[in-house]
């Protein structure tokens, strides 16, 4: 079984290795290498979870006295995270050989999926620090290099490097967040960590920092304004990174590190606080954003802020079922968006409209994607949120209010964006110019196969299967359940006045710019980080050039007119030797006189 | 005696390279694969000595010629020979003169008499002896301004030197041998500091640096190769085998202030790179940055610390070796290395943006990859250490790095681009190939150095912490 546990990231990232080696056009092989090392990957997921929890180590390094083992572990959470991580790449493989069927750089393009599957599933089987560390931050790089793919796009490279970097700040925090646990309990392992009895402050330290990681890769308040952005990679790689992987992984980490979490008050409060913030700062974004992609990242945003609102409460098992729940029905709402795009040639919400009869499919799976978004019963994001809803209310302490009162308005929130695009895509009249029509079949393919989860996953939890896997009890709907179906109830119906001739943010008024601005962040983080630092590094590299590398130049420059000098005195002609000797007796003379007098 | 050929071999190299032609050149490169061939026969993973050697050598003065490879120097022994064997095998073809490659081997003499010496004074002549070739390097193949900045090097490291010497006769005073392989441990902090200083201008630790922007920016791409891949190494290599060892309790006085310039090296060394408007430049400056994290594992003077010193060293050998082939593979193309005229690389030539984004990502420390173990461990060495404080900013410094690389990829790749280059040739990638491969494979299996490492690490932090 351990065999399996090592084939979840293996196997992709074998698949990877033989992409990166092909000829870049050859989009055919890589295609099905690509789509074979998730197969085998979501295999062996499926296995894993189906069989009892399995852990094997190798030892990789030594440290001193420091061991980083080649530590796995599937745990039932973790095999059940693995098979959503498995579903969504195998879709995104399959969807991505059709969607990008004319691009000059296929081979590398799948590779680099199949890296990134690799690192997500090596931190969900991870059981050392270390490990974890390597998965996390190659996603990151993947990110990158998956973000910055579309050559034509100008402000693609920028995204690119704002997502590596807004979630290596991060990082900085997660690896000294490691530091601090395995110096103290001297050494990586998590279950010897996870045992380790820390004080009060070193815990608090450390989960702090940790936050900080999770914080950049889970686009939480202040770190989330990389992910809107990163919708500038391909739309299949939006849905890989918006549903099972990157943002996941932070979610996953809390969860699988939480009983160092739950035991610091602090690292609770400040998940708590930016879990309420994140929440309607995402959906607020997302009712004003133009683009179809957008909307969907804000709400990413949004949701994640759910998960750790979760979390924050103390239910780690909630947090899970949403981030399950969430991965299916957000990697098939954006691959939705991708077969709209690729039919109307536009990112626009304005140049669609109509598109229900034209494109049946894509317009009852979008639904079936958006009902789960709203939490509409029966769909599973129905069931996950109101966990979500319900364990806030039952938690003790002002965390508790806060998430739900947040959760509650972002409910509704939810239900007006996701109304209005639902409205403006698919009802009313066409406004674009291209000839829309369903996607090709290995497009399809991923929309209808995700449609199952997104639709049904929830009625695992009612069947009561999915509880004791999370290592929790999921359903207990109670008087919260209507309150927020009535809430959802009013945005929907708000959304939808006059939403088929006219776009409803409209009446947003003086907050829309607010909004589609995305509260002018990006301008105030340029202002106090990025400007600051561009001007710190030309000031270093100033004082370098004329400070430090100037005194050595200096001292160079110095001897040589020194040594000029003494030379020039050392080396007169005669006439100037007699008329220096002369001027020296005279001074003598004089200096003779002088006393001789004086005396 | 396997010590013995081992100098002798590329020694006998450099003299081949005086046959005329084609001849010369192809024997000095055979004697450099062998160097290599030989080397890696030396493995081992006992703890103390592998090999030695010991012989009077001038009885008068006490002097003896003693030589030793331990699981510390073996790693740097096997990267000087295999990037020689690399620099030679470029040469070739790309500037095919005996001369080069005469200076080479002779470099690599040096390089490889620092790296097995265990006689304090045998050490400081093989230090010496590397300067000249290296100088010769630079001012024969190097760029327009290459003699200011070959005779800047020289002269800087002549002054660490000196400053070295100065060092070398405090020990022997003080301690009353030379011996490198059981040193008293009883030198002064005033013995430290002069070593620590003339290994800290060939590091180059902050703010003693300033001689090696000009150096890699003039120097040919085999000289900058083996500048950053080998020569850097002498001065951390020398604080590990040799200033440590001497003067612990000196040591432990100063590593406060070691660690504090190592952490200012990263984090000053991380800005000026984004702000640095030159490749090659900017390359040599992100040297400063990760030789700041080698310096501060060392600084730490705990097991953790050294061996992430010694992988770091050994990584960055690597991946600013390779970045140095690409750079200069670029420059040859493009003739320039100014980022605003530079851009567009993955339409010009999609297989050296492949690699020089590899590089790259390896340079910024990503996990996975051989950069990211001495990085992530000086500071969590730091941080055993109780330096929470040099851990957060070396720790901040990482994530400058990735910023500035970044940029470097943004300005260099990315962006339109009407030229069309030619991709690499079959004799860079023959170059650059077992770099790469390296990088991973150090990155995946770090055992594969910590493994050697790891016993004569524990021997010596044993040794000074009796």
């Amino acid at each position: 079984m351990t065999g399996l546990a090592w084939l979840l990231p293996g196997a992709p990232l074998l698949a990877a290795l033989i992409g990166f080696f092909l000829p870049a056009p050859a989009r055919r092989p890589a295609a099905l290498i690509g789509s074979a090392g998730a197969l085998v990957a979501l295999g062996a997921a499926i296995a894993l979870l189906v069989g009892d929890p399995v852990a094997g180590h190798v030892r990789l390094a030594s440290f001193g006295a420091l061991d980083v083992t080649l530590g796995v572990s599937v745990s039932p959470v973790a095999a059940l995270v693995a098979v959503a991580v498995g579903v969504v790449a195998l879709c995104v493989q399959v969807y991505s050989a059709a969607y990008l069927h004319s691009d000059r750089n296929y081979a590398p393009y799948a590779a680099q999926i199949s890296l990134f599957t690799a690192a997500m599933l090596t931190v969900v089987v991870a059981d050392d620090l270390l490990i974890l560390l390597i998965g996390w931050e190659v996603m990151g790089a993947c990110s990158y290099l998956l973000i910055a793919h579309d050559r034509s796009l100008p402000e693609a490279p920028a995204a690119a490097v704002k997502a590596f970097l807004v979630t290596r700040v991060g990082d900085v925090g997660f690896l000294l967040g490691i530091a601090v646990l395995a110096v103290n309990a001297e050494t990586l392992d998590i279950g010897k960590v996870l045992a380790y009895d820390y004080s009060t402050g070193t815990l608090t330290a450390a989960t702090l920092l940790l936050l900080a990681g999770v914080f950049g890769k889970s686009a939480q308040f202040p770190l989330h304004s990389w992910l809107p952005d990163a919708m500038a990679g391909p739309t299949p790689i939006s849905a890989l990174i918006h549903a099972a992987t990157m943002v996941a992984a932070g979610v996953y980490v809390v969860a699988r590190l939480y009983p160092l979490f739950g035991a610091s008050d602090a690292a609770m409060a400040v998940l708590a606080v930016a879990a309420a913030i994140t929440m309607l700062w995402g959906a607020c974004c997302a009712m004003a954003a133009t683009d179809i992609k957008k909307v969907l990242a804000w709400s990413t945003v949004s949701q994640l802020g759910y998960m750790t609102g979760a979390l924050a409460v103390g239910s780690p098992p909630a947090a899970l079922f949403h981030l399950l729940s969430h991965a299916g029905f957000k990697a098939l709402l954006f691959l939705c968006a991708g077969a709209v795009i690729h039919a109307i040639g536009s990112n626009a919400i304005e140049d669609a409209g109509g598109l229900r009869k034209r494109m049946p499919v894509t317009f009852w799976t979008m639904t079936v994607g958006l009902a789960a978004l709203v939490g509409i019963p029966p769909v599973s994001g129905f069931w996950s949120k109101e966990n979500v809803l319900v364990q806030a209310e039952h938690a003790h302490g002002w965390q508790g209010r806060l998430i739900l009162i947040a959760g509650l308005v972002t409910v509704m929130l939810t239900a007006w964006y996701s109304t209005r695009l639902w409205l403006r895509t698919f009802f009313g009249h066409y406004r674009g110019t291209a000839k829309p029509h369903d996607p090709p079949a290995l497009m399809r393919l991923p929309l209808l196969v995700l449609a199952v989860p997104a639709a049904l996953f929830g009625l695992l939890a009612l069947g009561g299967w999915l509880g004791p896997k999370l290592g929790g009890d999921l359903l207990d709907l109670n008087s919260m359940t209507l309150v927020a179906l009535f809430l959802a109830g009013i945005g929907a119906v708000a959304a939808s006045a006059g939403a088929s001739h006219t776009d409803p943010a409209r009446y947003l008024g003086p907050l829309r710019p607010l909004f589609a601005n995305a509260f002018y962040f990006d301008t105030v983080q340029d202002l106090v980080v990025v400007r600051p630092v561009k001007a710190l590094a030309r000031v270093t590299g100033f004082l370098d050039a004329t400070v430090v590398d100037g005194a050595v130049e200096g001292v160079g420059t110095g001897s040589r007119w020194f040594g000029g000098l003494v030379n020039r005195l050392n080396a007169p002609g005669l006439p100037r030797y007699a008329t220096a000797a002369l001027a020296g007796v005279l001074l003598i003379a004089v200096a003779a006189l002088a006393t001789e007098v004086l005396r | 005696m396997i010590l013995i050929a081992l100098l002798a071999l590329p020694a006998l190299g450099a003299l081949l390279a005086f046959l005329p032609g084609r001849t010369g050149r192809l024997a000095a490169t055979c004697a450099a694969g062998l160097t290599f061939g030989l080397s890696l026969r030396l493995y081992s993973t006992d703890s103390g000595y592998w090999y030695e050697f010991d012989r009077a050598w001038v009885p008068a003065l006490h002097l003896r010629f003693h030589l030793g490879i331990d699981g510390i120097s073996w790693p740097l022994v096997v990267l000087t020979t295999l990037l020689t064997l690399l620099c030679c095998l470029y040469s070739l073809w790309k500037t095919p003169d005996n001369r080069l490659i005469g200076l080479l081997l002779a470099l690599q003499v040096g390089l490889l008499g620092v790296f097995v010496a265990l006689d304090l004074v045998l050490f400081f002549v093989a230090f010496e002896v590397v300067l000249l070739p290296m100088f010769a390097i630079i001012a024969g193949w190097g760029g327009p301004k290459r003699r200011h900045a070959a005779r800047k090097f020289v002269l800087y490291t002549l002054l660490g030197s000196m400053l070295l010497l100065i060092g070398v006769v405090l020990v022997i005073n003080q301690t009353g041998t030379a011996d490198l392989a059981r040193p008293a441990g009883t030198a002064s902090l005033a013995a430290f500091v002069f070593l620590a200083l003339g290994f800290a201008v060939k590091a180059p630790l902050w703010p003693l640096h300033s001689w090696l922007p000009d150096a890699h920016s003039e120097a040919p791409t085999v000289g900058s190769v083996l500048l950053a891949g080998v020569l850097l190494k002498l001065g951390t290599y020398g604080l590990i085998r040799v200033a440590i060892p001497v003067a612990p309790d000196g040591a432990r006085e100063a590593a406060p202030v070691l660690a504090a310039l190592a952490v200012g090296a990263i984090l000053i060394g991380g800005l000026i790179c984004l702000a640095q408007k030159e490749l090659k430049r900017l390359i040599a400056y992100s040297s400063v940055g990760h030789m700041g994290f080698v310096l501060l594992g060392i600084a730490t003077m705990t097991a953790t610390g050294l061996q992430a010193a010694l992988i770091g060293n050994l990584a960055h050998g690597l991946i600013t070796g390779l970045l140095f082939f690409l750079v200069g593979a670029l420059k040859d193309r493009t003739h320039t290395g100014e980022l605003s005229e530079l851009g567009g690389l993955r339409e010009s030539s999609p297989q050296l943006a492949g690699l020089l984004g590899f590089a790259a990502l390896a340079s910024l420390g990503l996990p996975g990859l051989a950069g990211f173990w001495g990085e992530a461990f000086a500071v969590i060495a730091a941080a055993q250490r109780g330096w929470w404080l040099a851990a957060v900013l070396a720790a901040v410094g990482g994530a400058l790095a990735a910023a500035y690389l970044l940029r470097l990829l943004r300005k260099v790749t990315h962006g339109p681009s009407t030229l069309k280059l030619t991709g690499p040739a079959g004799y860079e990638l023959a170059a650059w190939a077992p770099l790469v491969v390296l990088t991973v494979a150090v990155g995946l299996a770090p055992l594969l150095v910590t493994g050697v490492t790891g016993p004569a690490v524990d021997a010596l932090v044993e040794a000074f912490t009796k």
